[in-house]
């Protein structure tokens, strides 16, 4: 893939918010941006320089769609429906490059036997990683049945017409439909380097059309992994242990037995209590005595901090430029600050889930899980099986944020179907789902700042530990510079650095770097006595985050002012992997308790062509609320391998009464490709809270998340 | 005790022979068929499981079957029966005051209760109903829009 004009423009650049009535997205695209799409070698398959390698996904644009007699088309993805939308967005991409009616394209999403590999719905990627391969499979379908057409309608490819699949000759009103050229058939003829659609072409794009999944969400009939069900089914509760790497010494499931009905089956350390109904599985589970060796773990989410500082892996440069020795000679002003975050949660409102049965050999598995493809390959290596002999089907998943990219309860299920010979549902109860989640890591940044006489930054030195490098890099312009990187969410850590699993937790990395660059960056506007706003834009030359700060501060109507000022308003600015974001928000704190109410938060965000609007904003919408809770209350207390979360009692998560008033602002850049929207938002949250509240009362908040406790603390601190 | 629990769901009669000790939300689901509500939190912390009884919302997850017995109970699967959503079905649709849709049946039932006895709540109100379901992909700003234009509509609910 090629991209032609990659020039940036600010003319192209249109802020659509909710109160400004919605000009139409195609006249805002001058020339546009115009990509080539090879079908063929994987290499071929290569986004531009900045983007990473998109390997492994079929080149027959068969394996994404069908053409069926009556003329609807069947979408095929690997990706799977967590709540951010892709079930309505992805088909918007095909019937973009077809030439289909948008709503004669059906979608079959996340069943191995069925769509294309895929490796996950995580990461924003959907419409950034994959959209280019959807509309790529979309434009070269669309070339052959012109060509098809051609033949039939005895007339050159350039004298026809395309419109909702019909392929027309103007001059004589022939007409072919595509289901007619394709009568039920796999296409067989292939060409090469078929142009995508250039912007100024798209009519799909931009619109908002009514969520696919909604009639089912709001009648009750949309199916989880846990709504399953199958004839004979049982459902399993399995004995866990009460810490991370505990060992059973002895156990005894006498009194478990008797109770009418069950099942226990063991193999190896998995006790489970089988029933057909899950509760008095569970019931007959509490009845179990079990006996373990605990580890002797003494770490707790207080001493995690410097327990992480001394066992992190080995730094890796991640940027640096300049020399941090001349910084340092150039600064008048160096301040230096220790940013930690808590372990957090991922906690969906739907826990993992499973349903398995095997017939004939063949396992069926539907999950409730981000990488049914891995899933597939799990199972398959847990019943010794060939992958082929494992389906994995995707429901809807009740929410992910990374966490169900590891889906243990896919294999429990599966080797209980085998070893009761029975369906077996699996489904984990709130205190499985918190132990076994894969948190987000804690974390610990480290950064030395320098300003000089005239209030600008000479010097940058940026050491995060654990959480990972993901745009941890400076953007904002500082001339000598360096960021290093111990460790991270995605494995390659010392034994003994975690105490349990960690993982990417929506945006990973991103959230902690934010928070401490955001809040370092707020700290040297104050030093400066410079608004926060114009000591971001006085080191900002990147266009991109300019117009989205100016967006932002446009609707939010910011008024310059050094901090603190007592009006409780912050800023945070942010990259994720090629979207800009930029955060403002209003909060009240209450000094005498330390509790926060976030009044208003406004979120601007460029993420080059909006394939969904309305989808988007949800997104922004939900990312907003759901970081405010890792920045005020979500937090993971354990002691040693014990997690000592259980429900939502002690874990707080964001509830209608924290409810700011929200504001989103959508930058039209037709010049660049699609890039991600549902994580970009979240990652200023803890940074822009925390900003706010220094500005309202004078207390630096650095440590996330700013519970009441560590406010007053702050307070005292002063 | 495995007795014979007597109620109206869904505006039918129904029976159930079950072990009285039992949480309703299992026998809705998995005696009953019923898979619309969900399993959260199991402790009625988090709302997914919330049905109407006696135009009550409650936390079917830890209500008693016994308890229900004589008492109508109302889950998603019997709002807007015969293929006509109800209104604030419809506003949900509208406002896409979902995203993963697990907490969804909970929430429109919750609204649904609030609604009848309240029939013009203010925001204030919404929120205070409605503070103790949960919601993860942070759709409550719809969803109070949500609510707010279905207790406008001339069938309330």
């Amino acid at each position: 893939m090629k991209l032609e004009n990659d020039s940036w423009e600010n003319e192209a650049i249109e802020a659509d918010t909710a109160s400004v009535s919605r000009r139409d997205f195609l006249a805002l695209s001058g020339s546009g941006l115009f990509l080539f799409f090879w079908v063929g070698p994987l290499e071929a398959f290569q986004e531009p320089a900045r983007l990473p390698a998109r390997p492994g996904y079929p080149s027959d644009f068969n394996a994404y769609l069908r053409i069926g007699p009556e003329g609807r088309v069947t979408c095929f993805v690997g990706k799977v429906e967590l709540g951010q939308g892709a079930m309505t967005s992805l088909p918007m991409l095909l019937a973009e490059e077809l030439d289909v009616a948008l709503d004669s394209v059906d979608i079959v999403m996340g069943d191995t036997d069925l769509c294309p590999w895929d490796m996950g719905t995580f990461g924003s990627l959907s419409i950034r990683q994959f959209g280019p391969v959807l509309r790529g499979a979309g434009a070269e379908a669309r070339a052959v049945l012109l060509q098809m057409a051609a033949e039939r309608l005895g007339a050159p490819v350039e004298r026809l017409q395309i419109k909702d699949g019909v392929v027309t000759l103007p001059s004589t009103g022939k007409h072919v439909a595509y289901a007619e050229l394709v009568q039920g058939k796999r296409i067989e003829r292939h060409i090469e380097k078929v142009a995508l659609k250039p912007v100024s072409a798209f009519t799909v794009h931009g619109k908002s059309p009514a969520r696919r999944d909604g009639p089912e969400k709001v009648t009750g009939k949309a199916k989880y992994a846990g709504d399953i069900l199958l004839p004979g089914m049982l459902h399993a509760r399995i004995l866990r242990p009460p810490a991370h790497d505990a060992v059973l010494k002895q156990v005894d499931t006498s009194a478990a037995e008797k109770v009418e009905g069950v099942r226990i089956v063991r193999e190896g350390d998995l006790i489970a209590v089988l029933h057909e109904r899950p509760d008095i599985a569970e019931k007959a589970k509490a009845l179990i005595k079990a006996e373990y060796d605990r580890p002797q773990g003494t770490v707790d989410d207080r001493s995690i901090f410097d327990h992480l500082l001394k066992n992190a892996p080995p730094p890796q440069v991640v940027g640096e430029s300049g020399s941090l020795a001349e910084g340092e000679k150039l600064a008048a002003t160096i301040v230096e600050e220790t940013y930690l975050n808590s372990y957090v949660a991922h906690a969906p409102m739907e826990t993992h889930s499973a349903t398995a049965t095997i017939e004939n050999d063949k396992v069926t598995v539907w999950a409730g899980t981000q990488t049914p493809f891995s899933v597939k390959q799990q199972v398959a290596q847990a019943l010794r099986l060939a992958p082929e002999n494992v389906r994995v089907i995707t429901p809807y998943v009740g929410g992910g944020f990374g966490g169900k990219s590891a889906s243990r309860q896919a294999v429990e299920a599966a080797r209980l179907a085998k070893l009761t010979g029975k369906p077996v549902q699996v489904v984990w109860d709130r205190s499985e789902e918190f132990f076994y989640d894969t948190f987000r890591p804690a974390a610990v940044v480290k950064i030395r700042a320098g300003l000089d006489q005239a209030g600008r930054m000479t010097l940058w030195d940026f050491k995060v530990f654990c959480a990972g490098d993901r745009e941890a890099k400076q953007f904002y312009d500082i001339p000598h510079q360096r960021t290093v990187s111990s460790g991270g969410w995605g494995g390659g850590n010392p034994a003994g650095l975690h105490p349990f699993a960690v993982g990417p937790w929506r945006a990973p990395s991103v959230n902690t770097n934010t928070f401490a660059r955001e809040s370092h960056i707020d700290i040297l506007a104050r030093k400066a006595a410079v608004d926060p706003v114009e000591f971001r834009m006085k080191h900002l030359t990147d266009k991109r985050m300019r117009v989205v700060l100016e967006a932002a501060a446009k609707q939010f109507g910011w008024k310059p002012a050094p901090t603190p000022s007592g009006r409780g308003v912050g800023v945070a600015c942010a990259i994720y992997m090629g979207t800009y974001v930029a955060t403002m928000a209003e909060v009240a704190v209450d000094k005498a308790t330390g509790k926060v109410q976030v009044k208003r938060v406004v979120c601007a965000q460029d993420q080059g062509v909006t394939v969904n609007r309305d989808g988007s904003r949800q997104q922004m919408e939900g990312s907003i609320m759901m970081g405010l809770g890792y920045a005020l209350t979500e937090e993971v207390h354990f002691r040693g391998q014990e997690v000592l979360e259980h429900n939502f009692d002690s874990y707080e998560i964001p509830r209608f009464s924290w409810l700011p008033k929200i504001e989103t602002v959508l930058i039209d850049n037709p010049e660049v490709p699609a890039s991600g929207c549902g994580e970009p938002p979240i990652v200023g949250m803890g940074a822009v809270v925390a900003n706010a509240i220094h500005d309202a009362v004078g207390a630096r908040l650095l440590q996330l998340p700013m519970t009441p406790s560590r406010i007053k603390a702050a307070l005292q601190r002063g | 005790m495995q007795r014979t629990i007597s109620f109206t769901l869904n505006g039918k009669p129904t029976r159930v022979m079950v072990d009285d000790g039992r949480m309703l939300l299992w026998v809705l689901r998995y005696d009953l068929g019923l898979t619309g509500t969900k399993y959260g939190c199991g402790e009625g912390l988090c709302g997914a499981c919330t049905v109407v009884v006696d135009n009550q919302a409650v936390r079917s997850c830890a209500t008693l079957v016994k308890d229900v017995a004589g008492k109508s109970v109302l889950t998603i699967e019997g709002l807007g029966q015969g293929g006509q959503l109800r209104p604030i079905q419809q506003a949900f649709l509208k406002h896409h005051a979902f995203q993963c849709g697990y907490c969804t049946s909970g929430m429109i039932l919750s609204a649904y209760a609030l609604l009848r006895k309240t029939p013009r709540p203010t925001a204030a109100e919404i929120i205070k109903h409605m503070d103790d379901n949960l919601c993860r992909c942070g759709s409550h700003g719809r969803i109070v829009e949500a609510i707010q234009e279905a207790a406008g509509a001339k069938e309330r609910a």
